[in-house]
């Protein structure tokens, strides 16, 4: 028998003294990977040994003792969970703040992180649930990874497109059209001013369209409407597909066919495919919109997933110039912090430590260039003045029933709401009040656009919001 | 054929242009004005008029200049550029004055 001092076999708490994951009071160095989880213990499980568990399973530990622990170092690569918060409101929830040593991931590979992080402590027996609040990545970690393909500033001038929001629509109906109706359908909203049109996440090679077809017809409307207006257009071709193969495949063809984007699903198809079909785009020149189907699984309960700004942050780290992070208007003012915290993170080379919009750490980016947030799904006319004002120029606007259900058709459709998000960029610059003046500058702006007034008699006027009296 | 930002919109006047130009300087970015008779797609590089205004932080400057641009080049198209240098790049664009008739 081994000396007991030596190897004390047996299940043992955690939070033991000695095993490293809880340490309150230790200071993470800059080197660590930091996250906030929001834990939910069992009835009974003290918050401490709740915390120093989601630390232990999602670094080194396990359940019992193992005498090959005196093998190595446990003090290097254990993560420690350095504080906990209460949670205002919830007696059996807490924040535990986590600090993971860099050993622990490879280089460059969003697959073996969340693993890691996200891996089984997520079913773990003695947490009712457990959510990813928030992810501090190391700027040792994130230079191992590339980020965008091309990022914001060089899509502008690949684009020739400056001072304004980039202008989008996603086609309708999401399917069952063919490729020539399809194609149709991109021609006369790029024609009648938008930058982008969208494939819909679920358009890939179905029966009614095969790729092939989509690809071949979109182009020619694209080149054709660039040929026509003198600017610069793209549609997002999705090459979502059920293996690399083919989804390299597909992207050759749209390089070969001229197209300036791509498109992916990029949590259906995978990080790894995600990161792989990103270097190409790098390579190759193309620019990558990244649609999040799939996110609301992880991240719309309260108590239990990933945040979606951990989400967006893995979009920007591992590589999408475009990734759809909601659209705000309309929604609770809570979920306008948040989404505004969200697109702050993808866009901004540092953001501070904000817990009013949810964001639990500092996060320095260490000059990777920023994503462009996509604003998608039931915004028309009416809500450009908002949207330029909470977003700025830095976004995408897609308007999908926006521009296709203009009475007269799309391509008045489309010219509706480029006036109008030119007249409302232009009325900001001259100082002019979006949130009080909004509804007088598209008014004004109807009057040399027959396309716009129908537009705004289509769609009601909303009632701009107003800045929440309640403030921290 | 359209132009980008601003040419879906009535041309804009000489008091609409200053104010753009106004907002340019405003936001600390620099002016520039640029000029060509190839509106194509494909040309990213118009004729620069003289160097982008480093530092210029008046409005009427920057406007005589494009003036006497129009003056040298009757038959281009000029566009003011506001340029970040923080950001490293262009952040604002738009055709001021088309072609005189």
């Amino acid at each position: 028998m081994p000396d007991k001092k030596l190897f004390d076999a047996g299940v043992k708490d955690y939070s033991a003294a000695g095993r490293h994951y809880y340490s309150p009071g230790y200071e993470p160095s800059e080197r660590e990977l930091l996250a906030a989880f929001r834990v939910t213990p069992q009835e009974g499980v003290p918050f401490e040994e709740a915390a120093a568990a989601v630390a232990a399973e999602s670094s080194s530990g396990t359940w019992t003792n193992v005498w090959s622990d005196f093998l190595t170092d446990p003090s290097r690569y254990a993560a420690r969970t350095y504080k906990i918060e209460p949670v205002p409101g919830e007696d059996h929830q807490f924040i535990a703040y986590i600090a993971y040593p860099l050993d622990l991931f490879e280089e460059g590979s969003m697959a073996n992180l969340l693993s890691s992080i996200v891996g089984n402590v997520f079913g773990f027996k003695a947490l009712k649930a457990l959510r990813l609040e928030d992810i501090r990545f190391p700027a040792a970690l994130l230079k191992t990874f590339q980020g965008p393909p091309h990022g914001i500033q060089s899509e502008r001038d690949r684009l020739n497109k400056y001072g304004r929001p980039i202008l989008g629509a996603t086609m309708k109906p999401k399917l069952g059209l063919s490729g020539k109706n399809y194609g149709r359908v991109v021609y006369e909203g790029l024609k009648g001013g938008l930058d982008f049109t969208k494939d819909d996440e679920n358009i890939t090679s179905q029966p009614f369209m095969r790729w092939t077809d989509r690809f071949k017809f979109v182009m020619e409307a694209v080149h054709k409407a660039e040929a026509e207006t003198g600017e610069r257009k793209g549609h997002y071709l999705n090459v979502t597909a059920g293996d690399m193969e083919e989804m390299y495949k597909r992207a050759e063809l749209a390089k070969e066919l001229g197209s300036r984007i791509i498109m992916v699903d990029y949590l259906t198809v995978g990080f790894t495919a995600f990161t792989s079909l990103s270097k190409w785009c790098r390579d190759h020149g193309m620019l990558l919109h990244a649609h999040r189907a799939m996110h609301a699984v992880m991240d719309r309960q309260r108590n239990h997933g990933i945040h979606w700004r951990v989400l967006a942050k893995t979009a920007r780290v591992v590589g999408a110039d475009h990734v759809h992070n909601g659209t705000v208007v309309g929604k609770l003012e809570g979920d306008k912090a948040a989404t505004m915290g969200s697109a702050d993170l993808l866009r901004e080379n540092f953001v501070e430590r904000d817990m009013s919009r949810g964001i639990y750490f500092d996060q320095d980016w260490v000059s990777m260039p920023a994503v462009m947030p996509v604003a998608s799904g039931g915004i028309h006319v009416w809500h450009i003045p908002e949207l330029v004002r909470i977003f700025g120029d830095d976004v995408v606007l897609q308007f999908g029933g926006g521009t296709l259900g203009h009475p007269w058709g799309s391509m008045p459709g489309a010219k509706a709401v480029r006036v109008a998000t030119e007249a409302v960029v232009k009325a900001r610059n001259e100082g002019r009040d979006l949130q009080k003046e909004g509804g007088d500058i598209l008014r004004e702006a109807a009057k040399f656009s027959p396309e716009l007034e129908v537009a705004l008699e289509t769609w009601k006027e909303i009632k701009f919001e107003f800045e929440t009296v309640d403030k921290l | 054929m359209r132009t980008e930002t601003f040419s879906f919109l009535p041309p804009l006047t000489p008091n609409e242009i200053a104010k753009q130009v106004q907002y340019i300087l405003k936001q600390g970015w620099s002016a520039g004005i640029e000029y060509s008779t190839d509106i194509s797609p494909e040309n990213s590089y118009w004729n620069f008029w003289k160097l982008p205004f480093f530092g210029e932080k008046e409005v009427s400057r920057i406007m005589e200049e494009m003036q006497a641009c129009r003056e040298a080049n009757p038959e281009a198209y000029i566009r003011i550029i506001g340029y970040d240098n923080i950001r490293q790049g262009q952040v604002h664009s738009f055709v001021a004055l088309e072609p005189q008739a």
